[in-house]
């Protein structure tokens, strides 16, 4: 708890300071590549029979992910509160990559939690955070993936309070984290909103993301919230099926619990033991959610739906055919969703990441396996 | 009189500390830790945390970790662990007994139907690793209600303002964390417990357990020495209860002993 509270002041105190705004500022220009573009993906949109589809260009940005603009974001932050060593979790390894590259960057030390189970799965991804420098520590407890590792990094912290900083990926975890998530995820929708007003003159009908933990769909949500014209759209992982292990749509299939620190929607049992999860996206793999969304659910605000493995591997080819660009398999659910439920306006689609982590995932799924090496 | 406070003003006349053994609920497995409760009892235990079992226990090292698994896979659940307290206090009317569990599987049964259900099976204190002291309120208005109190924990970084929020809870007793980090056994207590306890003393009258890390005879008698009213003796029993071939009679000397550390700091 006073870990919570030093980062609580910690981040208040960097919202007022100017030259920590500046400093972010510059790197997300010059370093990560932002404002990433929007793209009208006409073909895509053809194919799916739907109005204008415009998609934003979160796998442009440095590291080929939106996690990069929350890793810079509390890299910093860690920075201005004197911390010299940061421990993260990953999942899909995509926030673990993120965290390295800002820590080679910032100078500061990295070590990154990561399921067994998740390491195998991402192997690329384990040698891609080496090479920048991080220690990967495998988490073997439990069932190997994301929640065991954001628990083991969370044993980390607490041992290690004085000298570390937890940067945690997703807009889970205990307050202030969902906060310090959709404050630096935020300009992902700040700019899309500017781009479209500006390319096209008006606002989405509709903005789609896909949520696992939460962090790409709250910053893309975060500054349509006050547009009462524009729906939104948040989809979860529903894997193979509505059965409780089968899916990680904690929105959709689950109920209020305790996780991590944070009271939010849980996959859980009826004894209120913690479920396992299964998804095609090891970024979706999450039995609870950022409490935000649990928030906007219940008040309305988003609607909450879900797309199960084949469908998201089906808008992979798809949007991989018609546009020339892989996504990853975690936006590739908000696709999915997008082609079956096409709409004549405008939609918006955060394009989370990029697919080049996945080709393994999407070879074997499809039956290419002589493609792998 | 809760039996935690009439537990802690018969040891303090005696001059003496109490030992709380720690007993998971299903581990070895279910009946072995109905016997491991017993055999804590005829060993001198002055009361017990009976805990149960989490899929995702956030505050425990590997130890525990693996103990919440194996509980869990051999089927225990909440309703083990009230079994098991009613199975205690049948045989020990007088006994203090807190159960310890994360806040989600007492969340899913309902705060008010926790505190009947746990009057009933005749526990004293619930002890909730995950619930700080602020969000405790609920809780703690059903718990009183049914004449159950809390045992909240204070960690060596907790500020006085927290030490006070958790002191305003009336507590059975505060847990008072012997390190920074998560539970298991630690060959040496750090050297700043006394300073420690000494802030949250300073706070509160409420009796004082230490817990997390006290392995061995000799942390006992520094934790009595240091004036605390008790110790939790956790990871390091089950690590035995899992390396022994008799674990009853294993963990029966090892409590034996524990004991009489406790008993010599005084004597």
């Amino acid at each position: 708890m006073p870990a919570l509270e030093e980062l609580d002041a910690g981040f208040r105190q960097a919202l007022e300071d100017s030259a920590f705004q500046a400093e972010l500022e510059h790197l997300l220009k010059t370093y990560v590549g932002r404002p990433t573009p929007v793209y009208d993906a006409i073909h895509f949109a053809r194919r799916i029979g739907s109005g204008s589809v415009w998609l934003k260009r979160e796998d442009l940005a440095h590291t080929g992910a939106h996690k990069i603009n929350n890793a810079i974001g509390q890299g910093l932050l860690a920075q201005r509160m004197g911390k010299k060593r940061i421990i993260a979790e990953t999942g899909a390894g995509q926030h673990g990559v993120a965290t390295a590259t800002v820590c080679a960057m910032l100078g500061l030390e990295c070590v990154v939690y990561m399921g067994e189970e998740d390491m195998h799965r991402q192997a690329v991804n384990v040698y891609r955070m080496r090479l920048l420098g991080a220690e990967v520590r495998a988490v073997t407890a439990g069932t190997r993936t994301l929640k065991d590792a954001i628990s083991e990094a969370f044993r980390d912290w607490v041992t290690n309070i004085e000298s570390t900083y937890y940067l945690i990926g997703s807009v889970v975890g205990p307050a202030p984290y969902p906060e310090i998530g959709r404050t630096f995820q935020a300009v992902i929708s700040r700019e899309a909103r500017a781009q479209l007003l500006e390319e096209i003159g008006r606002l989405p009908d509709r903005v789609v993301a896909c949520v696992g933990g939460g962090s790409n769909a709250i910053g893309s949500f975060a500054a349509f919230i006050d547009d009462p014209s524009v729906e939104i759209i948040g989809v979860e992982a529903g894997g193979r099926g509505q059965g409780l292990g089968d899916n990680a749509a904690t929105l959709s299939t689950g109920r209020p619990g305790i996780l991590h620190g944070a009271s939010s929607y849980v996959l859980q049992d009826e004894e209120g033991q913690i479920a396992n999860t299964h998804s095609v996206s090891a970024g979706l793999d999450y039995p609870g959610v950022g409490p935000e969304h649990a928030y906007l659910k219940d008040s309305g605000r988003v609607q909450y739906v879900c797309v199960d493995d084949t469908d998201a591997l089906e808008a992979f080819f798809l949007l991989t055919r018609s546009e020339g660009i892989l996504p990853a398999l975690e936006p590739a659910h908000a696709l999915a969703w997008v082609k079956a439920n096409p709409h004549p306006g405008i939609t918006l689609v955060t394009l989370s990441g990029r697919g080049d982590k996945d080709i393994h995932t999407v070879a074997i799924a499809s039956g290419h396996e002589e493609y792998l090496a | 009189m809760n039996r935690f406070a009439a537990r802690f003003e018969r040891l303090r006349a005696e001059g003496a500390r109490g030992l709380f053994p720690y007993v998971m609920a299903g581990f070895p497995d279910i009946a072995t830790s109905q016997k491991l409760a017993e055999a804590a009892l005829l060993a001198g235990a002055d009361g017990f945390e009976i805990a149960v079992p989490f899929s995702d226990p956030l505050a425990d090292g590997a130890t525990m970790q693996r103990v919440n698994a194996r509980a869990l896979e051999g089927g225990a659940h909440l309703q083990t662990a009230f079994d098991l307290v009613r199975s205690v206090r049948e045989k020990a009317p007088t006994i203090p007994i807190a159960l310890m569990s994360y806040y989600n599987p007492l969340r899913q049964r309902g705060d008010v139907r926790v505190a009947a259900d746990l009057a009933a099976v005749g526990a004293d204190a619930v002890i909730v690793p995950d619930v700080p002291a602020e969000e405790a309120a609920d809780l703690h208005d059903a718990l009183r209600a049914h004449g159950l109190g809390l045992a909240p924990l204070i960690a060596p970084t907790s500020t006085p303002t927290r030490i006070r929020a958790v002191a305003a809870l009336d507590p059975v007793f505060i847990y008072c964390v012997a390190l920074v980090g998560v539970t298991g056994a630690r060959r040496d207590l750090s050297d700043s417990l006394g300073e420690f306890l000494g802030r949250v003393r300073q706070e509160t009258d409420a009796p004082l357990v230490v817990g997390f890390g006290i392995s061995r005879p000799e942390h006992i008698r520094r934790v009595a020495q240091l004036g605390a009213d008790g110790a939790i003796v956790a990871s390091a029993l089950v690590d035995l209860i899992d390396n022994s071939p008799d674990p009853i009679a294993a963990a029966v000397a090892y409590l034996r002993e524990m004991k009489a550390g406790g008993l010599s700091a005084v004597a």
